[in-house]
């Protein structure tokens, strides 16, 4: 419950922050909302000598609208996402996504850049970045670099993030005509994190053929990944529910499941065969609309 | 008594404080120089302790002291075990382990500190060196010669052999007419986890002498005679107190280790003393429940009468016996037969030691899985025959009405089964439920429904039966100003005790409600009593009261009757006054509190003051029955199981204020799904706790539940003049069966037949993996 | 490190260890205890308060996260002249709790449920509940007293 003494700073602009955490690297951990870092600090299974509350960076909070796309600041909350007007109309995975994490309290202060950063196996975030092939912004001393959603996750609970980097911006595009998205999500019953969650985001050509498909999976593997081996059955072809099945039946190709006492390696398959199916439907449907 | 209160929807007396944060709860006191324990716990399943290091600890800033098991040895007493089972062994269970740890969480040393942050931090400097050994965690190899020992110098892993046998087995075995079916049922173990966790302050007065305790229990009086004899303190200088207890569920009826050693520091340092558990230090080391392995053969006849039934049970001790541990697998041989007039019956329970946290009572403990049993069986063979669940069951039940010992040897007091039945079936529309279903499942949608008829044992109980005795104390004291102060010898925890108390007094006496204050849980305040579990504060504790109160009434109709110049038994009280019932003589009732109190003109031989005290030892336990209905949904594609209705029947006799009983029933039936459902405390091969975190270990959520539509039928015991009966355990008890046969009832056109609990998705996937049953 | 909090309504200034939890802070130095503490996973919700208005749990800040932040707890519900907030009426008209041990973080995350959803459906109150474990009433008797509340505030919540 107690976490271990650790020497506390509260920067109060990104520049300051990088300026922290460059200095400090490895030692310090940049605390967001803190809603993976502090319990992880309670039960003691992190220790950082450092912390950096990032929490007084409002130029981070924000959620706009910039030439087709949107740019959503690292410090967005979940509850942000989620209630944003902007992205309920022009990107609605991400604020389907939001309510389907954790409860209403964790998502006050949950942030978007600390869910990604934190790169958790169940985490709900990471499907929605990969499905939308969103890039996101890292800034450090040094300067600052894009990297792609697919670069970003690279194991369990790691990311593409170096040491004294602080992820700052994640930049999605608008969910272009034609087009519906989705995200479904089998919960735990006791964390109610992703025992699999599927993001789809899928476009129409006009003749009601798949023109694009994106597909992110997580909670099945180490990390989440793009069910490559799903969108290439269905890219140009037309949906039919036998197709979608069958492509779905893909989802956990070439991916190790996890196992854990709820869920067996080959239940997490079966799962995300049927959330990814379920989700294409959806998305789909929408993209009908 | 014009003011009607028992009955009565009545608003709780207890809410006021509790909904403004203004309740105290064992954390929540602040006591001047108070010291913080942290205790260190092993990580091992099993394992010698080789040394202990604490330089490192005790070098940390804040700390006054750290002790290990060898510095209590023979300086605190161990934790005792109260039950009674013949050649029951009792392994030696020391308040910090010496030499071998046993579980995981046993607590291995403990650090005394200025401050909580300071106690954790330096209990983490504590170094232990252990030499791990093999853990006994499966019970079916626990048994086997070539396993591990938990205890070796107890010989073997059997605490203890229990056999109940009655009936006539001869005429079972002379019916050639008789199948039998075997059947291996599993009742996994769970964490009773309370909201709030356990936690103790003992503050010792070196100048007074005397050690006062306050702890989250349900069972001050019993905890204060065990503190006393642990410690070595005259008992008359030890007071508990249980202040607000946030939930207990049964894990609370015990004596933990943490108990007596706060007692033991505090007297080290004549200051006081808390330690407060963490979530974490409640999964692994409070009381963990259930956990059985029932086999059975089941007897039955093709019309569906069920002529005998013979169970083994496993039953998990854990590695150390806590107060009642050992006893409470031997209450489900005695419920196993549930509502039904089986007649021959025979089981064989074997304790077994493992090295996991002991178990012991449970909301239910023992009977739940009683009627687990019993209610599966009935399905089972309703299965084999093809009959409806409602058939079997009307065929098995005794005819109503009757007073019938069972082949166990119980005898329960009051029944209609049949009622109860017919009350559920109507208020589901169960024959409309199952069109539905049959419609559904041409569509491929999978409803199940599933019934429980239960009947459980409450009102613990006649102390010829109880371990530590099974009366309970009542007190009644009007005060001067004509006030009522009731001192009750239970401990409730939530059940709302103060408010249908108080509702008896009132009534009874004819005084405003709010007039009425009920106190308990004060050793010092109180006089001597047994506590809450058991379903038996109302039935029990509740008669004691209003058995006091019939005294104070008959010394008030006395004192009144002498100066009215009547007769005592022409008094009746009501409306704040003790008259004749035709009002044609009358007092106030502050004016024959006066004469009590001024002793003016007391009649001879009445003594001055108004306070009586009623000891009730109940000639019976209870027998509260019900029939439960569970509507749920399986999706086809995933297994997972969504509750769509439940409908809970219960007669748990009189009820006093319905509002609380349906808060009871809601509660039980929230723990019982659980259980059917998502609960599960899992131990690995190597006894390390997999749900160790409320990330693992699934708690029912709001969203997770239904709507319970819930009746009742009200038969009165005969057992106490208020007819009560107990309720506490009820909904626990009726749902877990009920919700189990309707999972089932959904799988038919897969063809199961039995799934061992919780039902998780994934287990039930697996039948829906395997297609429709073929016709047979 | 100094922190300055406003505790309902109430403003404070207290030098705390950077490492103190927020819950600690006011249930152990502003000797607030009506919030609880029932797990260190951030999952019972028992420490619920508010904070700026909004439902967080209090386990899982740091105190000095909420420096310059105004704290709503349970004890700041009720009204200076003893007035019952609708929630803590709606919880006890209701039977809305048994040990009460959940309450005071069941009714601050009800608050903020009213708050933003002033009449919630059934199924929205179970699911604004989903971070806040009850072991005594079956939730039931909670849902129930929540509808109470809404039903009296007639769509506010102040
Ligand atoms: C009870 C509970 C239930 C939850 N349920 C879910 C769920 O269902 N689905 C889900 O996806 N999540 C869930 N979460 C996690 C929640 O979403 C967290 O808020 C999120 O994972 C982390 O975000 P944070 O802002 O709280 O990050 P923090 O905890 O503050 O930080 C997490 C990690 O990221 C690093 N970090 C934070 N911000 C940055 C940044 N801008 N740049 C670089 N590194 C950074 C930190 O150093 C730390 O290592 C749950 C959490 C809890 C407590
Ligand atoms: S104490 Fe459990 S969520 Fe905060
Ligand atoms: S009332 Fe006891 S936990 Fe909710």
């Amino acid at each position: 419950m107690i976490p271990e003494p650790f020497e506390y700073h509260a920067p109060h602009s990104l520049a300051e922050a990088t300026r922290l955490a460059s200095e400090l690297g490895e030692q310090a951990k940049l605390l967001a909302g803190g809603h993976s870092l502090l319990p992880m600090m309670k039960l003691r299974l992190a220790a950082p000598r450092h912390v950096i509350d990032l929490g007084h960076l409002q130029e981070l909070r924000y959620i706009r609208e910039a030439e087709e796309k949107i740019e959503i600041g690292a410090l967005a909350t979940h509850f942000q996402i989620e209630s944003s007007a902007l992205l309920n109309e022009k990107c609605p995975l991400l604020a389907d996504t939001a309510r389907e994490i954790g409860d209403p309290q964790v998502r006050n202060r949950g942030t978007l850049g600390g869910s990604l950063a934190h790169a958790d196996p169940a985490g709900d975030w990471p499907a929605a970045m990969l499905a939308l092939d969103a890039e996101l912004q890292a800034v450090s001393a040094q300067g600052e670099r894009w990297i792609a959603a697919r670069d970003f996750f690279v194991g369990l609970m790691s990311t593409a993030l170096a040491p004294g980097e602080i992820l700052a911006t994640i930049r999605v595009p608008t969910l272009p005509a034609r087009s519906g998205d989705a995200y479904f999500k089998f919960r735990h019953p006791a964390s109610g994190f992703a025992v699999v969650g599927a993001a789809v985001r899928v476009k129409l050509s006009e003749a009601g053929h798949i023109e694009q498909v994106a597909i992110g999976v997580t909670g099945v593997g180490a990390k989440a990944y793009r069910a490559a081996d799903v969108e290439r059955e269905l890219v140009g072809k037309s949906p039919t529910a036998r197709r979608l099945v069958e492509a779905a039946a893909h989802a956990a190709d070439g991916v190790e499941p996890n196992a854990d006492l709820f869920a067996s390696a080959e239940y997490r398959h079966h799962l995300a065969a049927v959330y990814v199916r379920q989700a294409l439907e959806r998305a789909l449907e929408k993209a009908r609309a | 008594m014009s003011v009607k209160l028992l009955g009565e929807r009545i608003k709780r007396k207890e809410d006021p404080r509790l909904i403004q944060g203004r309740g105290h709860y064992v954390d929540d006191l602040p006591l001047c120089n108070m010291l913080y324990l942290a205790f260190v716990r092993s990580p091992h399943a099993h394992a010698q302790i080789k040394s202990i290091q604490l330089e490192e600890a005790r070098k940390m800033p804040g700390v006054g002291a750290i002790y290990t098991g060898k510095d209590l040895d023979g300086r605190l007493g161990l934790i005792p075990c109260a039950a009674g089972i013949e050649g029951l062994k009792i392994p030696d269970h020391p308040c910090l382990a010496l030499g071998r740890v046993r579980y995981v969480g046993e607590p291995v040393a403990v650090v005394v500190a200025n401050n909580r942050y300071q106690a954790a931090d330096a209990a983490a400097k504590v170094e232990v060196d252990y030499n791990a050994l093999p853990a006994v965690v499966d019970m079916d190899r626990a048994v086997a010669p070539s396993s591990p020992l938990v205890h070796e110098s107890l010989g073997d892993n059997m605490a203890f052999v229990a056999k109940l046998e009655g009936g006539d087995w001869k005429a079972v075995e002379a019916d050639a007419s008789v199948k039998v079916l075997k059947q291996r049922l599993v009742n996994q173990r769970l964490a009773p986890l309370s909201m709030e966790t356990r936690g103790v302050v003992a503050s010792y007065s070196p100048g007074e002498d005397t050690l006062t305790v306050w702890s989250s229990t349900q069972i001050p009086h019993l905890l204060k005679t065990q503190l006393a004899v642990m410690t070595g303190t005259d008992e008359a200088r030890v007071r508990v107190i249980a202040p607000e207890v946030g939930g207990a569920f049964g894990s609370k009826l015990n004596v933990y280790a943490e108990e007596g050693v706060a007692c033991f520091v505090s007297r080290q340092f004549g200051q006081p003393v808390k330690w407060i558990e963490s979530r974490r230090e409640n999964l692994m080391a409070t009381i963990h429940g259930r956990d059985q392995i029932d086999d059975l053969e089941i007897y039955y006849r093709p019309d569906g009468k069920v002529v005998g039934l013979k169970c083994r049970i496993l039953a998990d001790l854990g590695a150390y016996h806590q107060l009642l541990t050992p006893a409470i697998p031997t209450l489900t041989a005695l419920m196993i037969l549930g509502s039904y007039n089986i007649p021959a019956v025979f089981v064989e329970t074997k304790g077994l030691f493992t090295n996991k946290m002991a178990t012991d009572a449970y909301r239910g403990a023992g009977r739940p899985e009683a009627t687990y049993i019993i209610e599966r069986v009935m399905d089972l063979v309703a299965l084999e025959l093809k009959l409806d669940p409602v058939e079997i069951r009307l065929k098995n039940f005794p005819p109503p009405g009757k007073d019938i010992v069972l082949a166990t040897g119980v005898s329960y007091d009051t029944d209609n089964y049949q009622k109860t039945l017919k009350k559920v079936l109507t208020l589901s529309s169960y024959k409309k439920l199952r069109r539905e279903q049959a419609r559904l499942r041409k569509k491929g949608k999978y409803l199940g429904i599933g019934l429980s008829t239960y009947v459980e044992i409450c009102a613990m109980g006649p102390s010829s039966r109880m371990p530590a005795g099974g009366w309970e104390s009542g007190t009644v004291r009007v005060e001067p100003t004509g006030k009522v102060t009731v001192l009750s010898g239970t401990s409730p925890h939530g059940q709302g005790e103060e408010t249908s108390f108080a509702q008896i007094v009132a009534e009874e006496l004819g005084v405003p409600y709010d007039d009425v204050t009920v106190y308990h849980g004060d050793t010092n305040q109180v006089p001597m009593g047994i506590g809450t579990f058991g379903s038996r504060t109302t039935a029990v504790g509740g008669t004691a009261i209003y058995l006091a109160t019939q005294r104070i009434k008959r010394k008030m109709a006395r004192l009144a009757a002498h100066k009215l110049g009547v007769k005592p038994g022409e008094m009746v009280f009501r409306d704040g006054k003790v008259e004749r019932e035709d009002g044609s003589k009358s007092m106030k009732f502050a004016e024959v509190v006066g004469e009590a109190y001024f002793a003016k003109q007391l009649p001879s031989g009445v003594e001055p003051g108004l306070v009586e005290n009623f000891v009730f030892e109940p000639p019976n336990y209870t027998y509260p029955f019900g029939a439960h209905v569970a509507v749920v949904e399986v999706d086809g594609e995933t297994g997972e199981v969504s509750l769509r209705n439940y409908y809970a029947v219960d007669d748990c006799g009189r009820i006093l204020n319905p509002m609380l009983v349906d808060g009871q029933i809601h509660g039980g039936l929230a723990q019982g799904i659980g259980q059917a459902l998502w609960e599960e405390h899992v131990y690995d091969e190597n006894g390390q706790l997999l749900t160790g975190t409320l990330m693992d270990c699934a708690v029912p959520k709001a969203h997770q539940l239904c709507w319970f539509e819930t009746a009742n039928t009200e038969t009165r015991t005969p057992v106490n003049p208020l007819g009560v009966k107990g309720v506490g355990e009820a909904g626990t008890i009726g749902s877990t069966p009920a919700i189990v046969n309707a999972v089932i009832d959904a799988l038919q056109p897969f063809g199961a037949r039995h799934l061992d609990m919780p039902l998780k998705p994934e287990k039930v996937w697996r039948i829906l993996k395997q297609g429709p049953a073929q016709a047979a | 490190m100094n922190i300055r909090v406003r505790i309902n309504g109430a403003a404070r200034e207290d030098e705390v260890e950077p490492r103190l939890l927020l819950v600690h802070y006011l249930r152990d130095v502003a000797g607030l205890t009506g919030t609880h503490i029932g797990c260190e996973t951030s999952i019972c919700g028992a420490c619920t308060v508010l904070m700026n208005g909004e439902a967080v749990k209090s386990c899982t800040l740091l105190a000095v996260q909420a420096d310059g932040a105004e704290i709503t707890t349970i004890e700041g519900l009720t009204a200076e002249d003893g007035r019952l907030h609708p929630l803590q009426q709606g919880f006890w008209e209701e039977h809305g709790l048994q040990c009460g041990f959940c309450t005071p973080g069941m009714i601050l995350a009800a608050h903020q449920l009213l708050s933003r959803n002033p009449r919630p459906s059934r199924s929205e109150i179970r699911r604004a509940l989903e971070g806040n474990l009850c072991r005594c009433t079956g939730y039931q008797h909670i849902v129930k007293a929540i509808e109470w509340a809404a039903e009296k505030m007639g769509g506010s919540t102040s």
